[in-house]
């Protein structure tokens, strides 16, 4: 297992902790933060406003950035608003496509696998509107259940939104063809991509997506969140916050709406963060996103079959996975699990991971989470392993 | 290493005394970590003034159901007055682990549980100070 070389890159690898948690948020490369501080002393203007070159020049990185990032998912800029974070972007779909397209009595389609944030949004718009739920079940092996999703989506329900890649099971949906199903029952589709997205690479051309999702802090980058919807749908829907940029003209009585994406970002965006959301894309393309998903999939590999040597272990989701590995480890709560390897200096996330319900499906409380980044080396995995290890004489198993 | 996970801890965590929950409670309590989803519901009997019955239920870390359960022996014919006034502090002496300060929250979960429902028990409003 070489490895991908680029530690170097990550100043945050200087405190030499074993970071296991790029799911929750990754490390951040040091061009990023460059770009930050570059930002700051050199560029700091609003944008879309002055006349004077400054701001013009501001502007132009921030929307340059659009494009990248559209560029980055197989895009066209228009079709790319920023926002504050994935949570926020499914949340103004449920607002505004939703508030328009449910209506009493429609269905709209989950999966079991969801993050409470592709859940919550739902509930509150089906609620609003007298919706109901609907929830795609998993297999025993943790995937999908395709036969049931067939008989769901069959159902017309008006969406189906779905997470590409689980943040607890590491399950990689096949999006293509469920997106393919979905359409050809004229179901629009949303798919929360933001534990895909940072792992391979997402077209959202090639898989059809009507909506996607994804936040830039798990992409090497700042606290933003990705918007991606088809032009037509953006045209189609009605802003959700009011305010300055978002608007075309205003008068006392009323005010027109500015151009797609801009209608969507009202206010002052996060300007820094867009741009510098643009330099980790350069600089995850210049590393290849191909070769950064063969990487992962060797540790991720590796780590998989030395846990599943280990009698004390339950593993959650299937094998062929992509970025995490959650599990429990005898009798111990995740949280103690987390505890002893914390003083060990290995991080990794504990809990029920945004995702209650599907804990509920697991029937377990909570469990603890692996997962990998760029950054991640065999090294690490193996620290974890010995950590794990004493966990097992601290909890005397 | 590992100072918190104490053979009493994991002693009280496996063999957890006073679990359960009780036929006809005076004071039904619960409350959770939103943060982590650790969860603990406390049912109390209130006989003369004191704490005549207790027992607890929940889900979560080692931390949280031992100090929970350990609790419960603890305050077994206090003066509801007493437990309604019991600090962090108490706790911690109870416990005696080292505590990190991110695994407090754990330890006093049962604590608050309790004084929330005793404090209303007591037909009281819950004041600043009496949050741990």
């Amino acid at each position: 297992m070489a490895g991908m070389n680029v530690r170097g890159d990550f100043p945050f690898m200087k405190r030499k902790l074993v970071y296991l948690d790029s799911a929750a948020t990754a490390q951040k490369p040091k061009k990023f933060i460059d770009s930050v501080k570059n930002y700051y002393e050199n560029n700091n203007s609003n944008v879309h406003r002055g006349v004077y070159n400054l701001a013009e020049e501001t502007t132009g990185l921030y929307e340059s950035a659009r494009e990248k990032v559209a560029k980055f998912i197989g895009a066209n800029g228009k079709e790319i608003v920023f926002v504050r974070n994935a949570t926020e972007a499914i949340n103004i779909v449920a607002k505004s496509w939703g508030a328009k397209n449910i209506r009493k009595g429609d269905i709209i389609l989950l999966t079991q696998m969801e993050h409470h944030s592709n859940i919550v949004p739902w509930q509150m718009l089906a609620k609003a509107k007298g919706a109901k739920l609907v929830y795609v079940p998993i297999t025993k092996e943790g995937e999908l259940d395709r036969k049931e999703f067939s008989r769901l989506i069959a159902k017309k329900p008006k969406l189906f939104a779905f997470t590409h890649v689980s943040n607890v099971l590491g399950t990689v949906n096949p999006a293509k063809e469920l997106i393919d199903e979905a359409h050809k029952n004229g179901v629009t589709v949303l798919v929360d991509a933001c534990q895909s997205v940072p792992h391979m690479k997402v077209d959202v051309k090639n898989l059809g997506a009507d909506f996607l999702v994804f936040s830039g802090h798990k992409l090497y980058a700042s606290f933003v969140g990705v918007l991606y919807a088809k032009r037509e749908l953006l045209e189609n829907m009605e802003p959700v916050f009011g305010g300055g940029e978002m608007i075309k003209e205003v008068t006392f009585s009323g005010a027109s709406w500015n151009d797609v994406p801009y209608k969507f970002e009202a206010g002052t965006p996060n300007i820094e963060g867009a741009i510098s959301l643009g330099v980790a894309i350069d600089y995850l393309n210049k590393i290849g996103m191909a070769k950064i998903a063969a990487n992962e999939k060797k540790l991720i590999d590796y780590c998989y079959s030395e846990l599943k040597k280990n009698p004390l272990v339950t593993i959650y989701g299937p094998k062929k996975r992509a970025g995490v590995i959650s599990f429990n480890f005898g009798d111990m709560h995740a949280h103690d699990v987390s505890s002893v390897l914390d003083e060990q200096g290995v991080c990794v996330r504990s809990g029920h991971h945004c995702a209650q319900p599907l804990m509920s499906v697991l029937n377990i409380p909570a469990c603890a989470r692996v997962s990998v980044g760029i950054y991640t080396t065999k090294n690490d995995i193996d620290e974890f392993l010995i950590a794990l290890n004493k966990a097992k004489v601290v909890f005397r198993l | 290493m590992s100072e918190m996970y104490q053979e009493i801890i994991l002693d009280y965590y496996r063999h957890p005394r006073n679990k359960g929950v009780l036929p006809h409670p005076d004071i039904v309590s619960h409350d959770v970590n939103t943060s982590c989803g650790d969860e603990v519901t406390m049912h109390v009997l209130i006989k003369d003034g004191k704490v005549g019955n207790i027992r607890f239920s929940g889900k979560g870390c080692a931390i949280s159901q031992a100090s929970s359960s350990m609790l419960t022996e603890y305050v077994l014919g206090m003066n509801v007055e007493e437990v309604a006034k019991l600090s962090k502090d108490d706790i911690l002496k109870l416990i005696s682990i080292p505590i990190s300060c991110v695994r407090l929250k754990c330890a006093l979960l049962g604590l608050k549980v309790l004084k929330l429902g005793v404090i209303q028990y007591l037909g009281k409003t819950v004041k600043a100070e009496d949050e741990i």
